[in-house]
């Protein structure tokens, strides 16, 4: 089989364009595949998990193409980026539609509840979350040069990404969270274990900050 | 905290962007991808595209577009004009569109909306609701279909809560008899669609002055301001939109 850099996870939902055009802008010389075959998947090099609409179709279309083992396994074994539905069906449950999901980790996916929200001004706060929000980088107290996380190298702390969501993710581990967003509370927006990085915002949508991010998850050499 | 967005709309005939004059005299305005990453550089926080195509022959030259621009912009598109069918969505989002804009299709058939947002989901299904203030009705906004030119008889703001249930993600709201006049948003009718819905809306109609756009906001309750001319005639850029709109206290991408 040819060599394949970065296979983008396809499993029916929603239009993949946008991350595989962002991937081969930031990687021109790599190979970037969309693909919804198991065998595709297992050989490249670096995996993007994306996911758009509503959790549970995404599961099941996901369960429909038989790619639950393929993407578990390549979350174990290799450089991982989950996108948006990508990050929420990692975790064990959630509200949208009371549905499971592919319980790589601990953890909830819970609604914005409109009616409780407001902003500084007191006007209220809409759901979905749309539009292009700080995210502020965790620091941890590892003995790396960098403080945070590699994905997050060359961006600044608390630039904005594009956000287009109802949902959001409580891992039940908190070190797992590599940034966050207020909205109006503090929301996990990035989470990261080993391998993995996973995102609640559209990289490929967040015009330099996001590239960077795409970027960085190509090079990187966990 | 989230920002509020200030998205170009930019119209398109035959598969070319153009500068309407009083909606007359169009003119070429040079290259999609180039005006397109024009106001990416300037910090356009999204981007509108709406196809003003009049025969139906050339209406899939705007797939041409957005793949174009697609490939080298990377911040949210939306696309409408002409969407009829949820085909249409789709071909739209297989293009590279991120969101697609649903218009007249919506009064004469309401249930592709909610067919669309359940097959893409909501977050690409936006509902464009043109208004006018009308005084033969019960209400005070009422819905008009075929740019402007036929009445619904539906109340805008009822409308607008009803396309909401059906999974619009968002709303579109251009006030009629703004559009074009440079006097300002209706913001009115905006603050009243925004105070009845969850979902975000987008103003539209009527901006001719920065002190415009922080109205809509602060008056108006949009969530995110459209704007054409102000910017295709070069009379202000994106980015002095918003270091205005972040003088007077609103939250901006800068």
């Amino acid at each position: 089989m040819k060599k394949i850099d970065i296979a983008v996870v396809d499993y029916g939902m929603g239009n993949l364009r946008s991350v595989s055009k962002a991937l081969e802008h930031v990687a021109p010389t790599k190979t970037v595949l969309v693909t919804s075959n198991p065998l595709e998947i297992a050989h490249a090099s670096r995996i993007v998990f994306p996911g758009q609409g509503a959790m549970p179709d995404c599961m099941r279309e996901l369960d429909a193409r038989d790619l639950r083992d393929s993407v578990l396994s390549a979350a174990k074994n290799k450089p991982f980026l989950g996108i948006c539905i990508g990050l929420q069906m990692l975790f064990e449950h959630s509200e949208e539609g009371d549905s499971l999901g592919l319980g790589f980790f601990k953890g909830n996916v819970k609604r914005f509840v409109a009616a409780d929200m407001k902003d500084d001004n007191g006007e209220k706060l809409k759901v979905p979350h749309m539009g292009w929000n700080q995210v502020y980088q965790t620091r941890h107290n590892h003995p790396s040069a960098s403080q945070t996380h590699p994905l997050w190298r060359d961006i600044s702390d608390a630039s904005r990404f594009y956000y287009v969501h109802s949902y959001y993710v409580k891992p039940d581990d908190e070190q797992m969270t590599e940034g966050f967003s207020e909205y109006p509370n503090r929301f996990t927006s990035a989470i990261a274990k080993d391998n993995l990085f996973a995102v609640q915002f559209h990289p490929e949508k967040s015009a330099s900050a996001g590239l960077q991010m795409l970027s960085n998850f190509v090079n990187w050499l966990p | 905290m989230l920002a509020k967005r200030i998205i170009p709309c930019l119209d398109v005939t035959d598969g070319r962007v153009v500068k309407g004059i009083n909606f007359l005299e169009l003119r070429d305005a040079g290259d999609p991808v180039e005006i397109a990453k024009r106001y990416d550089d300037q910090g356009a926080d999204e981007l509108t595209f709406l196809d003003i195509t009049a025969s139906s022959d050339n209406r899939g030259l705007i797939l041409h577009i957005i793949e174009q621009v697609a490939s080298q912009v990377f911040i949210p598109l939306t696309v409408g004009g002409g969407v009829r069918e949820v085909e249409d969505v789709r071909r739209l989002l297989n293009a590279g569109a991120d969101k697609v804009s649903i218009n007249t299709t919506a009064v004469l058939n309401p249930q592709m909306v909610a067919d669309a947002a359940s097959r893409f989901g909501s977050q690409c299904i936006v509902v464009a609701i043109d208004a006018k203030k009308v005084d033969n009705q019960p209400f005070e906004w009422e819905v008009f279909t075929h740019g402007g030119r036929k009445a619904t008889g539906l109340d805008a703001v009822k409308w607008a809560e009803y396309m909401a249930s059906l999974g619009a993600g968002e709303l579109l709201v251009t006030s009629m008899d703004r559009d074009g006049t440079k006097i300002g948003f209706n913001n009115p009718l905006n603050r009243a669609i925004s105070d009845a819905v969850e979902v975000p809306i987008i103003a539209s109609g009527g901006v001719g002055n920065l002190q415009h756009l922080v109205d809509g906001v602060k008056i108006g309750g949009a969530d995110a301001v459209l704007a054409a001319s102000i910017f295709h005639y070069g009379e202000y850029t994106v980015k002095q939109a918003k270091a205005y709109m972040a003088q007077h206290g609103i939250e901006v991408r800068l």
